[in-house]
């Protein structure tokens, strides 16, 4: 079997500040996600997880290390080629969804790739589809203060994929959730990645994280311990 | 609980035979419950004593039907309609193990709890894993517990870590295979 790798860390390290003061949150991390495959990273405040996926996102970069994305070592590209790859190939979902309140879902989901180049019938299109895929395609001309919680999550999980990127990170994407619509949003990342996305997630909670082929935990900036599901 | 209020709710679906109570208990309940047939026929056989059920005739092949009686259905109702208490669980060895590895010079607690977490998580993939496959409501909702209760294993066991790590050690020995 080939593996197909969308993301990979290798002996990343990050420090902020200098002298005495300075904070290692990560401590020579190595990680490697494939097409297909479900990480989940756990560990206490402050363990650096948050950092980890700045890092595998491009939206920070390692003091030591190296990060490539699709293959290309992110250390090596001027700022706008760097924010360019991010916007291609790396979506993101984070606890605050930051969905723009004066847009539309699907003029939300559109606006990354509007700022690609690509048309607006086109983008247009390619929202309602990928709003249908994560099953909220009713809810497309409606703005985000006008659905629910669950909708809002699955419409930023829509902008977060929408284009061919494969590589999704995700900071305690269930927020404030209830219970069974927080399972929900992570059986639909489970199908992302069943369809060949790789999906970075980062949460507190066993359960979700349960969810993955990985779980990673953190400790003090390194990787202490990963448990992999039994293979049926 | 018992194994007879199971076999009421069972039967308020209609007569069913001992072999058919033992299948659709442990499918109510995402196999997670296996009853040997023999329980099956000593429950119905004490709860026919009880009038709780009443068997019918026997078929040619010796089998026979039993019902649901009008004293089982209320006590069915009684049962839907208390809460269950908070007896006397098992003690928990895990929690046995940890509060002596704690005090215990020849223990590592943080191993311990270190090699515990690694296998919760492990048991709530594969709890995970069976739920994804499951269709059945009543059968998820049994995963679910499963589920929440290795959870709360999980996050206790997070917890004792934080306690610890503020805590001195007892006993220190730097592992180096990270």
């Amino acid at each position: 079997m080939t593996t197909d790798r969308v993301v990979r860390l290798t002996g990343v390290t990050r420090i902020h500040g200098k002298g005495p003061g300075a904070v290692h949150a990560l401590k020579d991390v190595s990680l490697d996600l494939a097409a297909g495959e479900l990480v989940a990273v756990m560990g206490p405040s402050g363990s650096g997880k948050s950092t980890l996926l700045n890092l595998a996102g491009g939206l920070d970069r390692p003091t030591a290390g190296v990060v490539t994305v699709e293959n290309v070592h992110l250390g090596s590209l001027p700022a706008r080629e760097l924010a360019r790859l991010r916007r291609r190939h790396v979506g993101y979902v984070f606890q605050d969804l930051n969905l723009i309140p004066s847009l539309t879902a699907a003029e939300n989901v559109m606006l990354p790739r509007e700022l690609d180049g690509v048309r607006t019938r086109q983008a247009r299109r390619e929202a309602e589809a990928v709003l249908g895929e994560v099953g909220v395609a009713q809810v497309a001309d409606r703005f985000p203060d006008e659905i629910s919680g669950g909708q809002r999550q699955r419409v930023a999980i829509a902008r977060a994929l929408v284009g061919e990127r494969r590589l999704l990170l995700a900071d305690e994407p269930t927020g404030a959730l209830d219970t069974a619509t927080g399972e929900d949003i992570l059986a639909l990342l489970r199908a992302r990645c069943d369809a060949g996305a790789a999906v970075l997630l980062v949460t507190h909670e066993p359960r979700l994280a349960a969810w993955a082929d990985r779980v990673v935990f953190l400790r003090d900036g390194a990787i202490t311990d990963t448990t992999v599901a039994v293979t049926s | 609980m018992s194994i007879r209020h199971g076999i009421l709710a069972l039967l308020t679906q209609g007569p069913r035979y001992g072999y058919q109570l033992r299948t659709e208990f442990e499918a109510s309940t995402g196999a997670t419950w296996p009853l040997n047939i023999g329980q099956v026929y000593t429950t119905l056989s004490r709860m026919e004593r009880d009038g709780l059920v009443a068997p019918g005739e026997q078929d040619e092949q010796g089998r026979v039907v039993y019902a649901i009686t009008d004293k089982g259905r209320s006590e069915l109702e009684r049962w839907f309609g208390t809460p269950v208490a908070q007896a006397d669980r098992p003690r928990d060895e895990l929690v046995i193990k940890l509060a002596m590895a704690v005090t215990s010079p020849s223990a590592d607690v943080r191993q311990v709890v270190r090699a515990q977490r690694t296998a919760t998580m492990r048991a709530l993939q594969e709890l995970t894993r069976a739920k994804r496959a499951e269709a059945g409501a009543a059968q998820r909702l049994v995963l679910d517990s499963m589920i929440f209760q290795a959870e709360a294993e999980q996050r206790w066991l997070d917890h004792c870590e934080v306690v610890l790590a503020a805590a001195p050690a007892t006993t220190q020995e730097t592992t180096d295979d990270d």
